[in-house]
C-alpha cells in the first residue's frame, strides 16, 4: 500500500477529536480498518450503569470508517461523512475496551459505502452496527 | 381558582429537573454541552473547544461530535418532555436518579461542515409510546434556517 495512504489513515486516527477520545490505529489495509477505544469514565452515558455513551461509540465507527475509506485506492486522500446510521445492539460492557472494524463495500467516483461493526471483549455480540455514505474526493 | 406558584419556585424546580437528567450523563460534561430552558422549550449548546475538531485543514468539526451532540439532545429531549407533565402536575421533582431512556438506533445526515465555533441544537419528539419513541433532531451554528447537521433516533424507554 502506498505510503501516502497509510499516513492519511494515521492522520485520520490522530485527529484532535479521536484523540481526546484515547482512539489508536490497530489495522489499516484497502478498503478496511481497526480501530480500538479504551474504556473512559468520562465517556460514560449513564453515571448509574457505566456503560460507554452511544456518542462516543458512534465517534469510533465514523473514524475507523473514514479511514476505511481514506485507505482506499480511489478514495483520493479526502473524505467527509455525508449520513451514518448506527444500531445499538447491546450496552457495552463497563470496563472493556472497544475495537471497531469498518470496510468500504462499495466505491463509486463520488460515494463510498461503507459498514462498521464495533465489538468489546465478547466479538460474538456485536455492540453496534453502522452503515454509512463518505464522500470520495473533495467534498 | 389557585393562586399562581411564585416563579422562582417553578424556575427552581423545572431546572432541577433538567439538572437531575444532564448529571445522570458524564459524557455531556466531557463534551461541554449545556442546555439553555425556556420554560418546557430546550436548546442544547456545544460550545467550540479546539477537541472538537475532525478535519484540521477546513477546519471542521469531527462527525463523531457532532454526532454525540445531536444523539445527546435527542436523549435529554425525549427524557425531560416525558417527565414534564407528572413533575409540573405533582409541583415535585421525583427523587432520581431518574431512568434514561435507551438508544436503538441514530442515523445522522451530515448536511455541511461544522465550523469552528458553537453549535446550538434542538430536538422534537415526533412519537412517544409506552415502549418506543422517535426522535428528530437540528443542529445549526450561525443561522438558525441553515442546519450543518439533522438526525433520526429510536429509543426504548425505561421501564417505571
Amino acid at each position: 500500500m502506498p505510503d501516502t495512504l497509510t499516513n492519511a489513515a494515521l492522520f485520520v486516527a490522530a485527529l484532535p477529536y479521536s484523540q481526546a477520545l484515547g482512539m489508536a490505529l490497530e489495522t489499516v489495509a484497502e478498503g478496511f480498518a481497526v480501530l480500538t477505544m479504551p474504556y473512559d469514565t468520562r465517556l460514560i452515558g449513564d453515571r448509574e450503569t457505566g456503560v460507554i455513551h452511544g456518542g462516543a461509540v458512534s465517534a469510533l465507527m465514523d473514524t475507523a470508517a473514514s479511514v476505511a475509506v481514506l485507505s482506499h485506492p480511489a478514495a483520493g486522500g479526502a473524505t467527509a461523512t455525508l449520513n451514518l446510521r448506527i444500531d445499538y445492539m447491546r450496552p457495552a460492557t463497563p470496563g472493556q475496551s472497544l475495537r471497531a472494524r469498518a470496510e468500504c463495500h462499495h466505491v463509486t467516483r463520488s460515494v463510498a459505502f461503507i459498514r462498521a461493526v464495533a465489538t468489546d471483549d465478547d466479538e460474538s455480540r456485536p455492540v453496534a452496527m453502522a452503515t454509512g455514505a463518505f464522500t470520495v474526493g473533495a467534498a | 381558582m389557585k393562586r399562581p406558584e411564585p416563579v422562582h419556585v417553578v424556575k427552581q424546580r423545572r431546572e432541577a429537573l433538567l439538572r437531575g437528567l444532564v448529571d445522570r450523563v458524564p459524557y455531556i460534561g466531557f463534551l461541554g454541552i449545556q442546555f439553555d430552558r425556556h420554560g418546557d422549550e430546550l436548546t442544547a449548546i456545544l460550545p467550540y473547544h479546539d477537541s472538537l475538531i475532525g478535519n484540521p485543514i477546513l477546519p471542521a468539526l469531527h462527525g463523531g461530535a457532532t454526532a454525540a451532540f445531536l444523539e445527546v439532545t435527542a436523549l435529554i429531549e425525549l427524557a425531560w418532555t416525558t417527565l414534564w407533565e407528572g413533575v409540573e402536575a405533582e409541583g415535585t421533582v421525583p427523587d432520581g436518579p431518574f431512568r434514561l431512556p435507551k438508544t436503538i438506533d441514530f442515523t445522522v445526515d451530515y448536511l455541511r461542515a461544522g465550523l469552528p465555533r458553537d453549535a446550538y441544537a434542538r430536538a422534537r419528539v415526533n412519537r412517544s409510546g409506552r415502549r418506543y419513541a422517535s426522535v428528530h433532531v437540528e443542529a445549526w451554528q450561525d443561522n438558525r434556517a441553515r442546519l450543518f447537521a439533522q438526525a433520526t433516533g429510536h429509543f426504548l424507554m425505561p421501564i417505571n
